[in-house]
């Protein structure tokens, strides 16, 4: 069954659509991120407009994570202090984002940046995630305990800048500093890729701040409810260019796939969580990387202003 | 204007009417495709007659005839992926304003057998030739044909530029009818037509029709919603997702 797109000019098979944001919803469920980082390609590989896809993508990040809000705000497992700071230094980013974007689009190179940005930021983060969890496992394995959280009176020096808040619900005494520095990033991140930035903000959280994972996801979905909210807003007042028919889709294909994930995330250990978040951020680098290194069988690419389509 | 002005050009005319003794008369199946939520892409029919009149002196040659489809113009940007140490990036791009973003060419036989090469670049016959490219200013060089057949195979791969060497059929000598597949992708706006007729090499006539292609009812709606009042198009977006959101939670609720 076809449906046609009003806004992406393009007719698209319902179930497919359904189907492909089904199972981003059951990763995003699972691991707590958007989920956007692999719609929006995915999208895109469809043949919609990557403008709209970016747009209406975050429509649908707004919507499955306002379900995760409400779930994780009901068991008490979502800091709203932590999260307001993260939305703070989110805005300042996703500003810094924007006007470097706009530079680049002007130098002509966005695409590159955006490949590059793609293929250093997955690998790396992936690789080293990787790392992690099948150290820990190896750990698990030899049995010796897994150091996941802080060992009390010690702590990295960056939780011990100036300008230290108490976040109880996260368990965290730390500086601001480094937490709004965090955000900063991810927002203009955020901003030049089209994604939330829920995969780099969970480890981060995670990894740096030794926050309990169940807190972190929660936060984290906050955030992103927040900034995704604000950016189909924008997007939509900037270049029209969220297609309703294909948010409603991606949002039912959504919703219905997060909530099996969540459930899902439940009955995982935390090793196999982490080295799943981590084979999935590496498979997307890698597949980005094949794209800049292989040598391409047609060269030239056509590019439709998106005010043209 | 004198009496003997006027003469002249009188004569003038009727000498110059043998040059012309074939009209076409052409027409289209719809003059207007309709975009509704089950839109799959359309077909066209051109179809018409090559009338002769008493003067018409008869050709040793069958009649040949292109039929010229050109979308709404836009400005195509084609780019180029080099290879720069160890990576492949879009290095260099050339700009094709006013550029159609469907072109069908479509006619009875192979083009190159119609015409030859340098008429058909006269007459902007076929895909290479259909476009001018004289207005793109300075970006003009050796390379811009590069990047044009470029741009023609980009489009071709996704069903937007077509040659049809036996689009058009004749059904008698003089009576002919060509489909023209209008893909789904293809952009709203309006389609020129362009028919020409040949003999033996030879232009004898060119007719124009046209058809548009527009959005009708819900998406209608939508397209002009989200251009006319952004605003509230972005936040009854954001309004759905997040009852769509809340309305997964309360239905999925287990505690």
């Amino acid at each position: 069954m076809q449906i046609y797109l009003p806004i992406a000019e393009l007719p698209i098979s319902v179930l497919l659509v359904l189907g492909l944001s089904g199972a981003v919803g059951f990763i995003s469920g699972l691991f707590g991120v958007g989920g956007g980082f692999l719609l929006t390609p995915l999208l895109i590989f469809l043949d919609i407009p990557p403008a709209v896809a970016v747009a209406t993508v975050a429509a649908q990040v707004a919507g499955s994570s306002m379900t995760g809000v409400l779930t994780y705000w009901r068991r008490r497992t979502l800091d709203l202090k932590l999260g307001g700071v993260l939305v703070a230094g989110g805005i300042l980013g996703t500003i810094f984002g924007v006007l470097f974007f706009n530079s680049m689009r002007r130098l002509g190179q966005l695409e590159l940046v955006i490949t590059l940005s793609y293929v250093t930021l997955f690998t790396t983060i992936g690789g080293l995630m990787l790392y992690d969890a099948l150290r820990s496992a190896l750990r698990v394995r030899a049995g010796r305990a897994v150091r996941l959280r802080r060992i009390a009176g010690t702590h990295p020096w960056w939780m011990g800048l100036p300008w230290r808040m108490r976040f109880h619900q996260s368990q965290l005494y730390a500086s601001i500093i480094p937490i709004v520095a965090l955000a900063v990033t991810i927002g203009f991140i955020g901003a030049v890729l089209g994604v939330g930035g829920g995969f780099i903000l969970v480890p981060a959280l995670i990894y740096f701040f030794r926050i309990p994972p169940a807190v972190v996801v929660g936060t984290s979905l906050f955030q992103i409810l927040v900034t995704m909210t604000g950016a189909t807003v924008l997007h939509a007042v900037t270049n029209q260019s969220v297609d309703l028919v294909l948010a409603v889709l991606l949002l039912v294909g959504g919703v219905v796939g997060a909530q099996f994930g969540g459930r899902a995330a439940r009955n995982l250990d935390v090793g196999a969580f982490r080295l799943l978040l981590a084979l999935l951020i590496l498979a997307v680098g890698l597949r980005f990387a094949i794209e800049l290194f292989i040598a391409p069988t047609e060269p030239f690419s056509v590019v439709l202003p998106e005010s043209a389509r | 204007m004198s009496r003997v002005v006027r003469l002249f050009f009188t004569c003038a005319a009727l000498f110059a009417l043998p040059a012309e003794a074939e009209t076409l008369i052409v027409s289209v199946s719809s003059h207007q495709i309709q975009i509704s939520s089950n839109y799959t892409g359309d077909q066209i029919t051109v179809f018409g007659v090559v009338e002769r009149d008493g003067r018409t002196v008869a050709r040793a040659d069958p009649y040949d005839l292109v039929i010229t489809v050109r979308g709404p113009p836009r400005m195509l940007i084609v780019r180029e992926k080099e290879r720069l140490g160890p990576i492949w990036i879009n290095r260099t791009q050339r700009r094709f304003p006013d550029n159609p973003v469907y072109l069908t060419v479509s006619s009875n036989r192979p083009l190159d057998e119609i015409l030859g090469a340098e008429a058909a670049r006269r007459e902007r016959i076929g895909l290479a030739n259909a476009q001018r490219l004289e207005n793109s200013g300075l970006d003009l060089d050796a390379s811009t044909t590069r990047f044009h057949n470029g741009l023609i195979r980009n489009l071709s791969e996704k069903g937007l530029y077509a040659e049809e060497e036996r689009g058009v059929t004749f059904l008698s000598p003089t009576l002919f009818s060509a489909p023209i597949e209008v893909p789904a992708t293809a952009p709203t706006g309006p389609y020129e037509v362009e028919i020409a007729l040949y003999a033996g090499g030879v232009a004898l006539a060119r007719e124009s029709t046209s058809f548009e292609v527009v959005k009708t009812g819900i998406e209608q709606r939508l397209a002009s919603g989200a251009h006319d009042s952004p605003l509230l198009y972005g936040l009854a977006t954001v309004a759905l997702a997040l009852f769509f959101g809340w309305l997964a939670s309360v239905v999925f609720r287990r505690d």
